[in-house]
């Protein structure tokens, strides 16, 4: 691991005017960071080391119905809320079915949302990654390519982001309250992460010094308490990244759906919210044919980047059956198996 | 630079200076304080076997910076045992067979502890498996851990209907 300065703010202003630095970088878990550094993979001068801010830590519901998140709130600590889990039950199952516990009760959300892709050519730093070093090259495109993007990549980048909890946030329409050299602004959830374009080393459009503080999930998000879920298939039952997942949410009035809500995760480099088949959702009656289109219409624009074609059919069964099982409603528990299609309760796809 | 931070280990304050802000817990665990009971298996967040409590919660020690952790409590496998009387999920683990060479042991015991605490499993083994997955053991003694946990876990609250009777 390279020498780094260690720097520990006792304010947010204190804390961007230092990670506004070339060369800084925020430090909260290390989860993800501590891991990359120590495989010289992330090499940073300085960490900005924000786990001793006050009032990050905590989850406020606001007067207008809204929920906010503060960026230190462990993964643990949100997901075992059980007004949280009540409210928002796919976050709860997303967060859940990632990580290990020890994972969990260290890793923050702003971290989460800010978790670099697990492409193991990103890893290895003897190989040609346009991410890690840009203009090098990607060795995924000719390599070990089966679990890489399939929707929204280029030529230069074909990793995928590995976020379990940012696939239900996107679908919940998730606002990013970010504090940075010219003040706070709000980031929908959707426009935080990049697409790789030629530009795969631009991850989020967070600029330095930007300090996520907050995510805000508006009230609108509760709506779909009854009949949301998160499904992930992954290589083995727990403690794995998704291979491919979906957050499913549905309103359902007089047999109807109202509204709905789709996301897909390991598929691109960001977080996916799939619109154009929440729209063929909408005024329908929940039956396993609206749920086939709705899946077909997702996956419209995938294509392999490598020896990846399976992963658009399982992406639109995946699809298909977190529908079926959001329709079927929000178990009155979270499944011992969060997220798997193992799971024992819940509605099994006909 | 030197960086002074005390951490309450065991119960007891100890202070350190630090002239490299790169130690991890785990490092100052094994290597200043000689608390070599929690193991460096992976060092990466993928084992489990450096499994200790921080403010009463189970993490991955390797992922930790000893600096930022400042002011932290922090509880290894050499903490847990009362003299010579075994922490009831320790003797559990010798009743029931869970473990082979005992190198995962340590995290083993720190996870399965931290899980009884945050009571999420109950006594369901598809939860205790589930909630223990950040804990490998390449001797593959996952029955015998779980046959152990489920029986700390019957124990623990059958003192509880105790207490509260």
């Amino acid at each position: 691991m390279k020498q780094f300065d260690y720097v520990r703010p006792a304010t947010v202003k204190e804390a961007i005017a230092a990670a506004a630095q070339p060369g800084a970088a925020y430090l909260a878990a290390g989860t993800n960071l501590l891991d990359l550094m120590k495989g010289n993979v992330s090499r940073p001068d300085r960490l900005v080391d924000v786990t001793h801010l006050d009032g990050l830590d905590r989850i406020d519901r606001l007067g207008d119905g809204s929920l906010r998140i503060g960026t230190l709130v462990s993964n643990a600590d949100l997901a075992h809320d059980v007004e949280f889990a009540k409210a928002y039950p796919a976050v709860a199952e997303a967060l859940l079915s990632g990580a290990s516990a020890q994972l969990r009760n260290a890793a923050t959300v702003g971290g989460n949302l800010l978790q670099r892709t697990r492409c193991a050519y990103f890893y290895d730093t003897a190989s040609r990654c346009n991410k890690r070093e840009p203009g090098s090259g990607c060795d995924a495109r000719d390599g070990e390519n089966r679990t890489h993007a399939v929707l929204g990549w280029s030529e230069s980048c074909i990793a995928m982001h590995p976020s379990d909890f940012c696939v239900p946030l996107v679908a919940l329409d998730a606002i990013v309250e970010v504090e940075g050299r010219g003040g706070r602004r709000e980031i929908p959830f959707d426009e935080l992460h990049r697409l790789p374009g030629n530009t795969p080393e631009r991850e989020t459009v967070l600029e330095p010094g930007d300090l996520i503080v907050a995510v805000r999930l508006p009230a609108a998000a509760r709506g779909f308490a009854a009949h949301a879920r998160y499904l992930k298939v992954r290589e083995r039952t727990s403690y794995a990244f998704a291979i491919v997942s979906a957050a499913a949410a549905l309103r359902i009035e007089n047999g109807k759906i109202a509204d709905a809500r789709l996301a897909l995760g390991g598929v691109a480099a960001k977080p996916w919210r799939a619109r154009p088949a929440e729209e063929v959702l909408k005024g329908v009656s929940p039956t396993a044919d609206a749920f086939q289109e709705a899946a077909w219409r997702a996956l419209t624009d995938a294509k392999p980047s490598g020896n990846n074609a399976y992963k658009i059919e399982l992406a639109r069964r995946i699809v298909a059956r977190a529908l079926t099982l959001a329709a079927a409603g929000t178990p009155a528990r979270i499944p011992a198996l969060p997220a798997s299609p193992f799971a024992s309760s819940g509605a099994i796809h006909a | 630079m030197n960086h002074s931070i005390s951490l309450t280990v065991n119960g007891a304050r100890r202070d350190f200076v630090l002239d490299d802000p790169r130690v991890t817990l785990l490092d100052l665990l094994r290597e200043r304080l000689h608390l070599t009971g929690t193991k460096k298996g992976c060092d990466r967040g993928q084992c489990g076997a450096c499994t200790i409590h921080v403010d009463g919660k189970r993490i991955n020690s390797c992922l930790a910076l000893a600096i930022s952790h400042d002011g932290a409590d922090i509880l290894t496998i050499e903490g847990i045992a009362r003299g010579d009387q075994l922490h009831p999920v320790q003797a559990a683990f010798i009743a029931h067979d869970g473990f082979q060479c005992g190198f995962c042991t340590p995290g083993q015991i720190m996870s399965a502890i931290g899980m009884m605490q945050e009571a999420q499993a109950g006594s369901d083994p598809e939860r205790i498996r589930e909630c223990m997955s950040g804990n490998l053991c390449r001797c593959g003694a996952y029955a015998g851990i779980v046959d152990a946990v489920l029986e700390a876990q019957a124990g623990a609250d059958e003192s509880n209907q105790r207490r509260s009777a």
